[in-house]
């Protein structure tokens, strides 16, 4: 992990900059913009997230038959399938309710704060909160978990 | 093509804003996401973060995990806020103009050393409640709009499609419920 090739960062960053821009440019860094969306006044929206998804999609369907690894990892080209569990239900509709709520997620967080959206820092505070109370509690249940499951 | 002016009106409302400025910003953040992919081999999420930065001020196992990828990831998110700047200096700016950018009309622009920033008008505690919700949501739900809804739905994942639907039709639910008790903006 320690020793990543000498462009891994600069490329992440580089890739980074150009997802931001694009939140930028599609004004979804825009907590107004998602929930006139999510009330039905602007449908444009779902251009940003499932156009994106088409173009990883082809990416991530063509990359394995071009090559067998990353050239800046070696890791093997692989899609993103997580399995799946009650957690993806529940936890999703608490994103959704906060995603309702305030108009804005993660990326577009990040994207907002940079088109100069200070205000956007009450929702980055809110969200590290909301990331440690989870990560608090799934820490301490999980040794809990592992505590028993040593007991048997 | 037969244009209808009836359809062509209908359509028109549905998209206020055009279509335009939204599917090149979801190509650009599609291009994004395939050049770290390409070099990689990773399909990068932003709420992923979120985690791993605790992990340099958190000793719990929950974020430790994370301590292999917060680096880049941290590099990750400084690109994403770097980019939003890059935007604001050209575009938002109008220094350069497309016809495919529609600037609209919401939040409040503000101008700084010549460049124009824009700040949303969106109540700060909906900002800070939702904001909460979203960091325990995204986590606990395995991805965000970027790793369920770029990636997961780019893979084709059913998990990541399960995990959309659910986000969207409660987010599209919320919302309505928050308009219809008068919160504005």
């Amino acid at each position: 992990m320690a020793d990543r090739h000498p462009l891994f960062k600069p490329l992440v960053f580089v890739g980074g900059i150009i997802f931001g821009f694009g939140l930028g440019f599609s004004h979804m860094a825009r907590p107004e913009v998602v929930v006139n969306f999510l009330l039905f006044e602007d449908l444009g929206l779902p251009f940003v997230m499932f156009g994106a998804a088409i173009v990883s999609g082809v990416a991530f369907a063509l990359l394995p038959r071009v090559r067998d690894a990353a050239p800046l990892t070696g890791d093997p080209y692989e899609r993103r399938l997580k399995p799946f569990d009650r957690n993806v239900l529940v936890g999703g509709a608490v994103f959704g309710v906060g995603w309702g709520l305030s108009g804005i997620c993660p990326g577009a967080a990040y994207a907002s704060l940079g088109v100069g959206n200070v205000t956007i820092l009450w929702a980055l505070g809110g969200m590290f909160v909301g990331a440690y109370a989870q990560g608090y509690w799934r820490s301490r249940s999980g040794t809990r978990d592992a505590a028993a499951a040593g007991a048997d | 093509m037969v244009a209808d002016p009836v359809l062509l009106q209908a359509v028109a409302e549905l998209f206020p804003n055009g279509i335009s400025r939204y599917a090149v910003g979801g190509l650009l953040v599609g291009l994004g996401t395939v050049l770290i992919y390409v070099g990689t081999g990773i399909p990068a999420g932003a709420s992923t973060f979120l985690e791993s930065t605790l992990s340099y001020v958190s000793g719990q196992s929950r974020f430790q995990r994370y301590v292999g990828s917060r680096d880049w990831r941290l590099v990750f998110t400084a690109g994403i806020v770097l980019g939003g700047l890059a935007f604001a200096a050209t575009f938002q700016s109008g220094v350069v103009t497309s016809s495919l950018y529609e600037p609209g009309t919401t939040g409040q622009l503000y101008e700084v050393a010549g460049v124009t920033l824009w700040t949303t008008d969106v109540q700060p505690w909906r900002l800070f409640l939702g904001g909460i919700l979203v960091g325990i949501g995204t986590r606990v739900g395995k991805g965000c709009t970027s790793g369920h809804g770029v990636c997961g739905v780019g893979s084709a994942s059913k998990t990541s499609l399960v995990g959309v639907a659910t986000f969207l039709t409660v987010a599209i639910g919320t919302a309505q419920v928050v308009a219809a008790l008068g919160v504005s903006p």
